[in-house]
């Protein structure tokens, strides 16, 4: 498995991302215009997307993290350890994203 | 000067000439960060599918309070400094070019602390109600 550079590569959309994410406390700070100017956005096609994959991102780059600090911690070492702690980092990562998404339109969908 | 004669001990001789210059601190902050992180991405979570679906005073309203304004400053504080480390990691590994090196680390220095007191002030404009 070569998931260590998806890590790196989740960190690098994140860190990217957070340029969203301060766009929206702007215009949550600035007023109703501008903040209806990010909804427009997150509530189009691309921004819904681009908020998925963004979820995506942080998702698995917490389950992968969560893995550099198994093995930070001295456990992990062993082939099958590590293909089952990888394999659990990605499906985690997915299951959580659809978990999130779900929970968001069940409560939020209908305001 | 590491003769006898100095008064330094041989630690203090040798730290700071490691390839890093600084030791293992970012190394610790990484990791000091990315548990702040783990424990704060439920409550951070909760609070963005609180705002889905809400106009700008319902969202200003939430966003303005006390305990969630410091959730998001808490989670902004580690994000920002934790993707500082990151991408400095990255910058060192792939540029080898030392001038341009030294400009990537400095324009993600500026470019993480812009989105910090960015968002840092925009979460106090929202607390503070005007």
């Amino acid at each position: 498995m070569a998931l260590s550079i998806v890590h790196r590569a989740t960190g690098l959309a994140l860190y990217f991302g957070t340029l969203l994410l301060a766009w929206w406390l702007i215009a949550a700070a600035t007023g109703p215009t501008a903040y209806a100017n990010v909804q427009a956005f997150t509530g189009s096609a691309i921004g819904k997307l681009i908020v998925f994959g963004y979820t995506w991102a942080l998702m698995h780059h917490l389950c992968s993290g969560i893995r550099h600090f198994v093995w930070d911690l001295g456990y992990g070492f062993k082939v099958n350890e590590r293909e089952a702690l990888t394999w659990g980092a990605l499906v985690a990562g997915i299951a959580l994203t659809v978990l999130v998404w779900i929970i968001a339109y069940a409560v939020g969908g209908g305001r | 000067m590491s003769g006898p004669s100095s008064m330094r001990t041989p630690l203090e001789r040798v730290r700071g000439l490691g390839s890093a210059h600084t030791g293992t601190s970012d190394f610790w902050r990484q990791r000091l960060t990315a548990v702040a992180m783990t424990l704060l991405i439920v409550p951070v979570i909760v609070v963005v599918i609180m705002l889905i679906g809400r106009n700008h005073a319902g969202a200003a309203q939430i966003l303005g309070s006390i305990p969630i304004a410091i959730i998001l400053l808490l989670f902004i504080v580690a994000s920002v400094w934790h993707m500082k480390i990151g991408m400095q990691v990255v910058i060192e590994d792939y540029i080898h070019n030392e001038k341009l090196k030294i400009a990537s680390v400095m324009a993600n220095n500026f470019f993480c602390v812009a989105v910090a007191l960015a968002s840092i002030y925009a979460i106090l404009k929202l607390s503070s109600g005007v």
